[in-house]
């Protein structure tokens, strides 16, 4: 079943640390009109917040690239979320995912990233091909004080 | 400033009052001033204070346990005082709880009434 898409945005910014801020307010004003309460708002800025980080730390650690990221407002108030580069790529997904895995305990990275969006989010998938890049894809869905057009069917 | 920091000799105490949004990008200007005021007064324990906190992801919990190992060779201890409900949730999910105390006290009392 394909749900109606209601709202979307794509950005596409360069992987600059101030950039961490941007994504994450841009988010939050995309999903403003729906008044999400504000554990729910903190923990969506909190996971977007993470996905940028890690394409700007580790998918282009020693460069700058670009960073595309995807948000969809779907129909029952499920938000889609994409953050995609074409950074280094991760050999082994299921191992970066661990929780405590970081392979930048120098810079004071916890390793909780993917952790973070995973506990964030009702699904986190991620797609990587090394030297390719990497797709974090997360899907949550509100539960909104306002109500949707096309919400609920 | 993101972080402004105190010293009470009387407690040996640090404190550090944390302001701000913390991410990757921030908490790189917060350890300087943080560690250089450790490294000056070899403190029995450090403060943070989250209460002016706005947003913090897993960086603010990277921030907390390298204060903490520092704190941890230097034979001190280390409590993080006044997050918000979604901060503190936070720090529960990266475990803070293990390494420190998180507690919610009057500013006008940290540093002297907090027993360790």
């Amino acid at each position: 079943m394909k749900l109606k898409v209601l709202n979307q945005m794509v950005l596409r910014f360069p992987s600059l640390s101030e950039n961490e801020r941007f994504a994450r307010l841009a988010v939050s004003g995309f999903i403003s009109s729906l008044d999400p309460a504000v554990d729910e708002l903190s923990e969506i800025k909190t996971a977007v917040s993470e996905a940028v980080t890690n394409c700007i730390v580790h998918a282009y650690r020693d460069t700058v690239g670009e960073i595309r990221m995807e948000v969809r407002l779907l129909e029952g108030c499920r938000l889609y979320i994409s953050v995609k580069d074409k950074g280094c790529g991760i050999a082994d997904v299921a191992r970066a995912r661990e929780p405590l895995f970081t392979t930048a305990p120098d810079e004071e990275r916890a390793g909780l990233g993917f952790a973070i969006m995973e506990s964030f989010s009702d699904k986190l998938r991620v797609t990587s091909r090394p030297e390719h890049g990497t797709t974090v894809t997360m899907l949550r869905t509100l539960r909104t004080r306002k109500p949707q057009n096309g919400s609920g069917s | 400033m993101p972080v402004t920091v105190f010293y009470d000799a009387a407690t040996r105490t640090v404190l550090a009052e944390l302001s701000g949004d913390i991410d990757h990008c921030s908490a790189k200007g917060m350890r300087g001033p943080i560690d250089d005021e450790i490294m000056k007064r070899l403190p029995l324990r450090l403060i943070l204070d989250f209460e002016n906190v706005s947003f913090m992801d897993s960086s603010g919990i990277g921030l907390i346990i390298g204060r903490y190992k520092l704190m941890n060779d230097l034979g001190g201890t280390l409590i993080t005082v006044n997050p918000k409900p979604e901060i503190k949730k936070l720090m529960e999910l990266g475990g803070v709880q293990r390494l420190c105390s998180i507690i919610y006290q009057k500013r006008r009392s940290l540093i002297g009434g907090i027993k360790i």
